[in-house]
This record gives structure tokens, sequence and C-alpha cells, in this order.
């Protein structure tokens, strides 16, 4: 049929669904609905790692293959470094650049290595916001709470009360550099309801607040004229004869050398996984979201968190084709935008948590209840025009400019007729593990933003991600930067690399894959 | 995630999607055959061409993959991003390398007279020519030219609404006949604006002075004594 006849019984029942409350699930049904369809459950998408610090802990076997993946740094490499600096940044996305400028501004030598350009990462795309606890009904103790019940009660406390305490602070940090953040008519910062908190606390900059604070940060470490260096990847770690690390090997992706880094402190910012399409699922974020950080500082020792969950955005693009897996803003079910499925029904209290929305949306297609596309994808409609019917012609338009002009390139107008989603792959619930100043398992190495574990358990709420950046980035650039003045330069060796070899040896992995794999392979050989 | 149980009735079968047409496009030159529809960043690698300068976030915020293309028998060449452009029969392109613009570095907190500074920094900035040359060569439809204009005012409110969209393609810059680099002057306008012209939230300050005044410790102290059972408990009553 065409998309239109489909789209029809979403405008039908408009005027009825409108006086519809629904109510949220239990937690009794929200496990339930959890268990049957959520993607974290499928068991046949898991095995267990082979060895390492997580030996015998399960996760998604795309993430054990690149957790024992083969270093691409020979064993014989000349350590000689190119560069000696007191903290090396790998990373330049948000919780890189944080790092970055506060580690330079206590003093430190800092050079930031990234992959790609300054900047290109999944922060640069964060549409929500930023969740700070401001108004008067509100509180980092309300805030506290909300996210723990989002994370399923698993999330690390300490990490959790430092995150909600010192939003306000970094709210005013990136204020006074600039960012601009939408007002109340009273100058005070407008905040928006998100999915799965009880108060209104989202900071946002119209649907571009992470694009707005990249753009800051980014011209930032340029007027700081902190060290560069862009498309040069880690690949590995240096580590000196004890396991603490002493620097990385950086891949120059322009001549493809090996660039040899010391540095007294080493901050991980490599962001998440999504590019893996883990379960072969489409993903919303960036191309060079490839894990790399987990392989490396899991090859050093670091203990890894909750790498067996995953959040899947409620919803990612489904049709056109060429938007597959790019993410319709969760600020259009804020906003009050209802998700409807093929009988024009709504199925879910659309501000739920992120796992029980795209639960609930595999759930209505398994049964039957979904639109399908000819190219075999199956998706539920989310219902835009319903914003201008209850808010006034133009509201989509000014609120949700990206979305608009996004879909707007296949003809298609968001303001009048409803868009198809399915749940996209979106962030990396755990991580490594860290402390409340970023510090791994191992000395010296610290790791700030997605790369982390812990802070958000089972599931992420919308808004905590630009503000995980910000905090941690913070307190990993400040703690990495005074731990470098107390500590000489360490030795530069593979010994680490070594040892994982054994290691995969006695386990018997051979012949797996080169990590940290850096990018998908999407490019067409024949 | 073919799933068979869908209804056959709620099927989008439109000619587009059941069989993607072949189209015929132009890739630096090269001809090569690619699906109909597919965005310009999939057509090369579709063509097998590694792409890693010139892809970013692949989902329109970045400005990585800034592109030039022009569609079939028209002169008129245009701009796009790569990620978020649909090819289609006859359209010719080739990826923009990095232009070597000059960002003026400034140290945003002891600026003065930031209006003023602006001629300091970049003092090209007033010598537009209005040839409208950037407003076109906008992937993002941002009036560019009146963009630059009301920065030289000292419109600077005006500039940051403007400019919220800019993703820094730069794809303004090349084209500039006054060697202005519109976007850049446009991130430093933003930027002041937010520093120096924007009112200071009065809330947000005061909820940093009870953190650091310890308002919450109280209830802190009995949060954090809770076991899990009575934070879920808790956590259940939040609506």
């Amino acid at each position: 049929m065409d998309i239109h006849e489909l789209q029809k019984i979403v405008h039908k029942t408009r005027d009825s669904r409108r006086t519809q409350t629904l109510p949220k699930y239990s937690p009794a049904e929200r496990d339930t609905l959890i268990k049957k369809y959520h993607p974290d459950h499928r068991e046949s998408a898991y095995r267990p790692i082979k060895f390492g610090a997580n030996a015998g802990e399960l996760t998604v076997r795309e993430l054990a293959a690149l957790l024992e993946g083969e270093s691409p740094v020979p064993d014989d490499l000349d350590l000689t470094p190119a560069h000696t600096v007191d903290v090396l940044v790998i990373g330049g996305g948000g919780a890189g650049c944080a790092a970055a400028l506060h580690a330079y501004a206590q003093g430190a030598k800092v050079l930031l290595a990234t992959k790609l350009r300054l900047g290109d990462s999944n922060t640069v795309m964060a549409q929500g916001g930023i969740q700070v606890a401001i108004t008067n009904e509100d509180s980092p103790i309300q805030h506290f709470l909300d996210t723990l019940k989002g994370g399923h009660m698993k999330n690390d406390h300490e990490l959790l009360k430092v995150m909600v305490e010192e939003g306000p602070s970094v709210a005013k940090w990136l204020l006074d550099l600039g960012v601009l953040f939408d007002r109340d008519s009273d100058g005070n910062l407008h905040v928006k309801k998100g999915g799965g908190s009880s108060k209104p606390r989202l900071l946002t900059c119209s649907d571009y607040t992470g694009l707005e604070i990249m753009r800051v940060l980014k011209d930032e470490v340029l007027n700081q004229k902190i060290q560069l260096l862009e498309f040069s990847a880690a690949v590995e770690l240096l580590s000196d004869r004890g396991g603490a690390c002493t620097g990385a090997v950086l891949r120059d992706l322009d001549n493809k050398r090996l660039v040899v880094v010391a540095a007294k402190t080493v901050i991980l910012a490599t962001g998440g996984i999504g590019r893996l399409h883990i379960q072969g699922f489409p993903t919303s974020n960036h191309y060079g979201a490839t894990g790399d950080g987990l392989a490396m500082a899991y090859r050093m020792g670091a203990k890894l968190l909750q790498v067996d969950t995953f959040q899947y955005h409620p919803t990612g693009a489904a049709y056109p084709e060429q938007l597959i897996g790019a993410l319709v803003t969760e600020g259009i079910r804020s906003e009050g935008g209802h998700l409807v499925n093929a009988r024009g029904e709504r199925f879910v209290n659309e501000l739920d948590t992120r796992d029980v929305v795209s639960s609930s949306i595999i759930r209505e297609c398994e049964e039957g209840r979904g639109i399908r596309t000819m190219t075999g994808r199956t998706g539920v409609w989310l219902d835009t025009p319903l914003l201008d019917v209850e808010q006034g012609p133009g509201t989509v338009e000014k609120h949700f400019p990206a979305m608009v002009r996004q879909y707007k390139r296949y003809g298609i107008d968001i303001t009048k007729d409803p868009v198809l989603t399915y749940p996209t792959l979106h962030y990396q619930n755990g991580g490594v593990q860290i402390d409340v100043n970023g510090k791994s398992g191992v000395r010296n190495l610290f790791v700030a933003g997605e790369t982390s574990g812990g802070l958000h358990g089972r599931n992420r709420l919308m808004g905590n991600s630009l503000l995980d950046l910000m905090v941690f980035g913070r307190r990993s650039g400040t703690t990495a930067a005074a731990q470098a003045k107390s500590i000489p330069q360490g030795e530069l060796t593979l010994e680490h690399v070594k040892r994982f070899r054994a290691d995969a040896r006695a386990h018997g992995v051979s012949g797996g894959i080169t990590s940290p794999m850096l990018f998908p392979a999407y490019a067409k050989k024949e | 995630m073919a799933i068979e149980s869908v209804d056959k009735q709620n099927v989008i079968d439109q000619e587009e999607v059941l069989r993607p047409r072949m189209v015929s496009v132009e890739i630096a030159g090269k001809t090569y055959q690619v699906p109909e529809g597919i965005t310009v960043i999939k057509a090369l690698w579709y063509t097998g061409q590694e792409v890693i300068r010139g892809a970013g976030c692949l989902g329109g915020f970045c400005g990585a993959c800034a592109t030039y293309y022009r569609t079939k028998d028209d002169p008129k060449v245009r701009t796009c991003l790569a990620c978020s452009t649909a090819v289609e029969d006859g359209m010719s392109f080739t990826m923009v390398p990095p232009f070597p613009a000059r960002k003026a570095t400034y140290q945003m907190a002891d600026l003065k007279d930031p209006k003023q500074d602006l001629f300091t920094l970049y003092p090209e900035a007033p010598l537009c020519r209005n040839c409208n040359a950037c407003t076109e060569a906008c992937p993002q439809s941002i009036d560019v030219r009146e963009g630059v204009w009301r920065a030289v005012f000292g419109d600077f409110k005006a500039v940051s609404e403007m400019f919220m969209d800019c993703v820094m393609c730069g794809l303004c810059v090349p084209v500039c006949i006054a060697d202005i680099a519109p976007n850049l002057v446009a991130l430093y306008a933003s930027r002041a604006q937010g520093v120096f012209f924007t009112e200071k939230p009065e809330r947000l300050h005061h909820r940093i002075e009870e953190i650091e005044h310890g308002r919450y410790d109280t209830e802190w102290k009995r949060i954090l004594k809770m076991n899990e059972q009575e934070l879920t408990k808790v956590c259940a009553e939040l609506k």
C-alpha cells in the first residue's frame, strides 16, 4: 500500500487518542516485557568472554570477539616516543574535549589524539538535552532516584551522586564558555521533561544541544592551542613493567605509520560501540563508534562492567531506507507525540524509559501490529503532526528544525505526516569500571564518557549522557593532570600485550579479528 | 529484522522500495551504477571507496561530509552533506576537501568589548561584497550573508539564533570573494552572545549555592543508607 494510505489511520485516530492517558507499567510488568522483547535478553546473541578480567562473563558475540581480538602492534615495535606529554587524551568528542580543557587548565601539557576530526562523535548528535536538576520542584536527589529507577537499580551510587550534584556547576561552566541554552522569559534556563524522569530537567539548545556544546568545546580547545592530532587513532596502550599505563600507540590514518606517545596519564574517551552493529541492528552512532577504548583497556587488564547491556533508542527511523538507524529525537515524545501501531492504537506510555518503550515497539511488531516496509523492516508510527494540533501550528517546525530538515530531504513533511520508527542501537550502558575521578583499575589510566561503565546501570536516561561527559570529563581531566604532576614518566613497554597474547594462546584463541577495528567495513570490495 | 507475522495489509510497497532501480552517477569524474535513493556517502561505499576524511557522525550534524554536486543537465553546482542526500540518476558529485580557513584564537573571558573585538579578530568580516554566494552554498539553508552583516552591526543575538543550525561544514568559506569565514565569524559572535550578553540564570546559581552549602546532605544520608529493597520502593513511588 502507498505510505499515505497507511498513514491515514494515524490521522483518523488522532482526536480520540488525545484524551487518552496510558499508565506507566508496574515494575513487574516492565520486567516481564523487557525479558520477553528487549534485545538484551536474546540469549543466542550472547557468549562468555574466554579470558581476561571478565573471563566467563556474558556479552554480545560482536563485543566478545573485539575484546579477544589481536593487537595490531608487533611485539618488537620501536617505542621511541614521537611525543612526550603529561596527559594524553584519546578521543575528541564531548568527554575528550572536556577532559583536555580541564587538564590544560591545571597547567598540564596535554595532547588530544582523535581518530577522525576534533568533535566527530556521538556528542554532536545529541538532540534531547542535558539533565540538570535546577527547578524548585526538583533536586539532585530526585535526579538520582529517577536515574536509579531507569537503570534498574544497578547504577553505582557513588558515581551517580557525583554526577547529579555536579550537574548545576557544569551547566555554569558551559554557560561561561558561551553555550546558549534555551531560556524562559525571566532569563532562567528553560527545562523540558525527558523520558523516565519525574520532573522537567532537560536543558536544551533547541534540538541541537550536542552540536552547540560540541561547537563551543571544539572552539575552546583550538583557542587554548591544546596540541591536537586528528586522524590519529589509538590502537594500543603502553605499560611499564608494573602494569601501569605510560602512553599509547597511535596510527596516523593518512600515512598508516604508528606513532608512539609517552604520557604520565592517559584518558580514554573513545565513546561507544554502535558501529559494531550488535545483533544486526542499525545504529544512530557516528562512523567511528567501534568500541576501541574497551578493547585497549581490556588488553591492559581493566575490568569492564555491565557490558551485556545496550540501549536501543526506541525511535530510529525505519523509513525511508536512507535514514535507517537515524534518530527521531525523544523530544518529540517529550512534547506529547504518540506511538501508534498499525491499528491506530497507542500501546505504551511514550515517556516510559527507553528500554520499556523499545521493548513494547518490538512487541507490537512481533505480534503483527507493526507496519512493514518492502526492505524487510518493520516499525510503528510516531505521530509528529499531533504536536501542531496540541500546541498550535508551527510547533514542530520551531522546536525540531533539525528533524524537519532531515525528513524534508526525502520529501517527507513530518509536520503533516507521521514517521515510521523502530529501535536503533544507541548506547553502550556499561563500560570500563571507574571511580569518581575516572580512574580505571589500571594505574594512570582514566576513562570518561560512554567508554566508562557503572554510572547508568542497565539503562541510561535521556539527557544523562551529555551530563556524564561533562562531569566525568572534568573530573578525569583535573585528576589526571594533578596525578601527572607527582609522578615521573614511566617506562614504555608492550609487556601487557605479550601477556595478553600468551593468555589468548593458552585459551586456544587464535585467528580472531584485529582490534580495535577503527571503522566498520562498509566499502564494498569484490 | 524481517517479521513475517505483520498483517499483509500493513506493508509500504511503493515501487521504489520494492526494487531499487539502478541509476548512473558520476563520482569525481568516473561513472558508476548505484541503487537509486541511497545516500551520497553510501554510494561512495557501494562503489568500493574508503571514506575516512569525509565521514563523521553520518547523521547530518558534524559537517564532515561536505559535498559538491550537480544534477543531470543542470549547470548549477550545489552543495550538500553526503550522509543526508539521496543520489539520483545523472547526478555528479565530489567530496569537498578541508579548506585552509584562518580561525582567530581568543580568550573569551578576557575580551573587553567583544562587538568591537570582532574587527580585530576577523578584520575581513566587514568587507562583505554582498555576492550572496555563502548563503547559496549553505546546505543548512542559513541566510549566511545576512548573518555576517548582523555580526558586523553587532546584532550577535540574531547571529546566534540564525546559526544554531550551523554544522560547521565550512562550505560558505571557499566561495567568499572577501576571504571571510562566515561560520567562524558566527561561532565567535554566538559564543560572545552567550558569555557577555545573556542574562545570568538565577535559579541555576541558587541551586549551586544550595549544593555547596549542604542543603541536601541530610536527605542524601537518608537515601544512601537505604538497602536495595527500600530504594526500589522509593523509586517505585516516583511518577
